[in-house]
């Protein structure tokens, strides 16, 4: 993400459209928060301090307020990540299906390395995550938005292909 | 059926009949399966009389806490004078369990229209389904789902919304899911007051899982009685329920059974068994909250609400995580207590300090460091870590390091004795 680029208001045209939706459903406009920032998230790739803010002056909230709800929830990027977000389960019913193999290939195989950081050409963020509620497909593995089941350690070259 | 595997001769098929038949998920298809039929007939009847209904069926909640859904309902105030709300829980995030994601994926309807029953019964307007953040094509499907239901105006005048989460266990336990609707922090709140007085932005609000509202329109169409005779072992526990089966079997997946089924035929018959020259070593038969069971107990445990506390656990949502004989014990069960230290919100001393705290000793004792004290030193912890907190997040990270060191000692007393290898923990 380029600095001039987050500079921009997020919330203008149809993702302003959106957030008003949002915000005649419910009787507060807190209430639009996670919704918000979903938005802004859809947009930008990430959530900076500057985003918050402007999510703050939009639902008439203070900054810091927003950030603590920000930094609860582990979804919202506080950085930018690689284009394609890696989320690999390694709960224990994936654990002893072998899902911190699967980690370990996918951190080897697309250059990401260590997990949580990025990979050099900016591709790839894996994480580890918890339980991502499809424990009878081990190991589960979210790639963005694409929720992928039962990956194994001889799937990992095909997926990262698929994506390169 | 034994989703994603065809239907086991042993199952009771109610909830998944359609899971596998992408027609089911659109309108016109849910409608020609006999679908809305029971929201119009609920919607002429008094919501009275349609909280009797599900009161006589015995259905309980199927988040966890196994609560009877018709007594919910009951508790909400009958003369109307402010808002009342429907808030449904699809934050399915507790290990092992992975049924209400297939509900969405295969009968969003199911859900909708019972979701819509609840709304009448209650004499809510709006409905709020608050769907985990990684369930992206749950949400995708339900959302569509929605869309066309809407457009046909089944619901009259209830609104239903979806809300989505954004990484949280702990949303799921129900009142820091209403905080986390209200744009806060999802830090559970002190009860009383209770959703029924004071929910959803203080209002009357009633708040039920997935499965239990999937299963509303069978109980309307087919009548509380047929639904009460569907019972195997106690009266207590009625009607069918989805068991996420995971781990080490052949055929991990959804089975629908009638409460009080064997879980031994459930993990043998219908799932196949341990992976081939494996035997079963221990079994947690309600989600990773509940206590461990051995073999022996894991074997002779009716799946029933009374059944599974008498094998010394509990039934919880009903995700089984089965474990063989290669499974190192005192590791996963350290994975259990990671998971809870990572999703503890912190608000209670003992559950933010007790989680990581388990968490710690539990490497150490793996890493080979561990000290003979330790595991009382666990016991101790685990005890003050019951019963004290706002939620029972904490609880539910003390009961498989209680169950396993009493169940699994040995396994422990190796690491502490230096005759197990150490393993690195990342
Ligand atoms: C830490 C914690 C997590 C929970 N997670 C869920 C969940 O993901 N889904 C769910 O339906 N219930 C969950 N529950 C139970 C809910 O608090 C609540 O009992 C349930 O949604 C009520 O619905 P029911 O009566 O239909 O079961 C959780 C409870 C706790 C304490
Ligand atoms: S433990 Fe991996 S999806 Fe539940």
């Amino acid at each position: 993400m380029s600095v001039t680029e987050d500079t921009q208001p997020v919330f203008t045209g149809a993702v302003l459209e959106a957030l008003q939706a949002v915000l005649g459903r419910y009787p507060t406009k807190q209430a639009a928060l996670l919704p918000a920032l979903w938005l802004a998230q859809r947009e930008r790739g990430w959530i900076s301090d500057r985003v918050m803010a402007e999510v703050a002056e939009v639902l008439g909230l203070t900054p810091a307020y927003v950030k603590g709800v920000v930094t609860f929830y582990t979804m919202y990027h506080q950085h930018p990540v690689g284009k394609h977000f890696v989320q690999v389960c390694t709960t224990s019913p994936c654990n002893i299906c072998g899902a911190e193999g699967v980690l370990k290939a996918l951190l080897e195989q697309t250059g990401a390395r260590d997990a949580g950081a990025t990979s050099p050409d900016g591709n790839w963020t894996v994480i580890e995550v918890e339980c991502l509620g499809a424990c009878g497909f081990a190991t589960p593995v979210l790639v963005n938005d694409d929720f992928i089941e039962s990956v194994t350690v001889e799937k990992v070259p095909a997926l990262v292909r698929k994506y390169r | 059926m034994g989703f994603p595997h065809q239907p086991h001769p042993k199952e009771t098929v109610v909830l998944s009949q359609y899971f596998g038949d992408p027609d089911a998920r659109t309108y016109k298809g849910w409608v020609k399966r006999g679908g809305y039929e029971a929201l119009r007939n609920a919607l002429a009847t008094a919501p009275a009389a349609v909280v009797e209904q599900v009161k006589e069926s015995g259905l309980r909640g199927r988040g966890g806490a196994g609560f009877p859904t018709g007594l919910k309902w009951s508790f909400m105030p009958k003369a109307k004078t402010r808002p009342h709300y429907v808030c449904v829980n699809a934050d399915e995030s507790e290990p092992g369990t992975f049924k209400d994601r297939e509900i969405m994926r295969w009968t969003p309807h199911a859900l909708l229209e019972g979701a819509a029953i609840a709304a009448h019964a209650i004499q809510a307007e709006v409905v709020v389904i608050y769907i985990r953040g990684e369930f992206t094509e749950p949400w995708a499907i339900t959302e569509k789902a929605l869309a066309e239901a809407d457009a046909a105006g089944v619901f009259g005048t209830i609104k239903v919304y979806l809300h989505r989460g954004a990484g949280a266990y702990i949303c799921g336990e129900e009142t820091a899911l209403m905080n986390s609707i209200e744009g806060k922090r999802g830090n559970p709140r002190i009860k009383p007051p209770f959703p029924a007085v004071a929910g959803l932005f203080g209002m009357p609000t009633t708040i039920n899982n997935v499965e239990t509202l999937a299963a509303v329109p069978h109980i309307l169409n087919r009548g509380a009685a047929w639904y009460r005779g569907l019972s195997l072992s106690n009266p207590q526990s009625t009607g069918t329920k989805l068991f996420s089966v995971c781990g080490h079997v052949q055929r991990p997946g959804n089975y629908e059974v009638t409460l009080g089924f064997p879980l031994k035929d459930l993990l043998y018959d219908l799932c196949g068994g341990p992976l081939p020259g494996r035997t079963l070593k221990a079994c947690i038969p309600g989600g990773s909250s509940v206590p461990i069971l051995t073999r022996e107990e894991t074997e002779a445990c009716l799946l029933d609400y009374e059944g599974v506390v008498a094998s010394g656990s509990m039934l919880g949502s009903g995700g089984v995580i089965v474990f063989d004989d290669s499974t190192d014990m005192v590791y996963q069960i350290m994975r259990l207590a990671r998971f809870y230290a990572h999703e503890s919100c912190a608000q209670c001393t003992q559950c933010r300090e007790g989680t990581a705290w388990t968490t710690k000793i539990l490497e150490r004792i793996l890493a080979g460091q561990g000290k003979t004290e330790d595991l009382d030193l666990l016991l101790d912890l685990s005890e003050n870590m019951t019963g004290k907190t706002i939620c029972v997040l904490s609880d539910s990270c003390a009961a498989p390091i209680v169950s396993g060191i009493k169940k699994f000692r040995g396994e422990f007393d190796a690491y502490l004795a230096g005759a197990r290898s150490p393993v690195p923990v990342g």
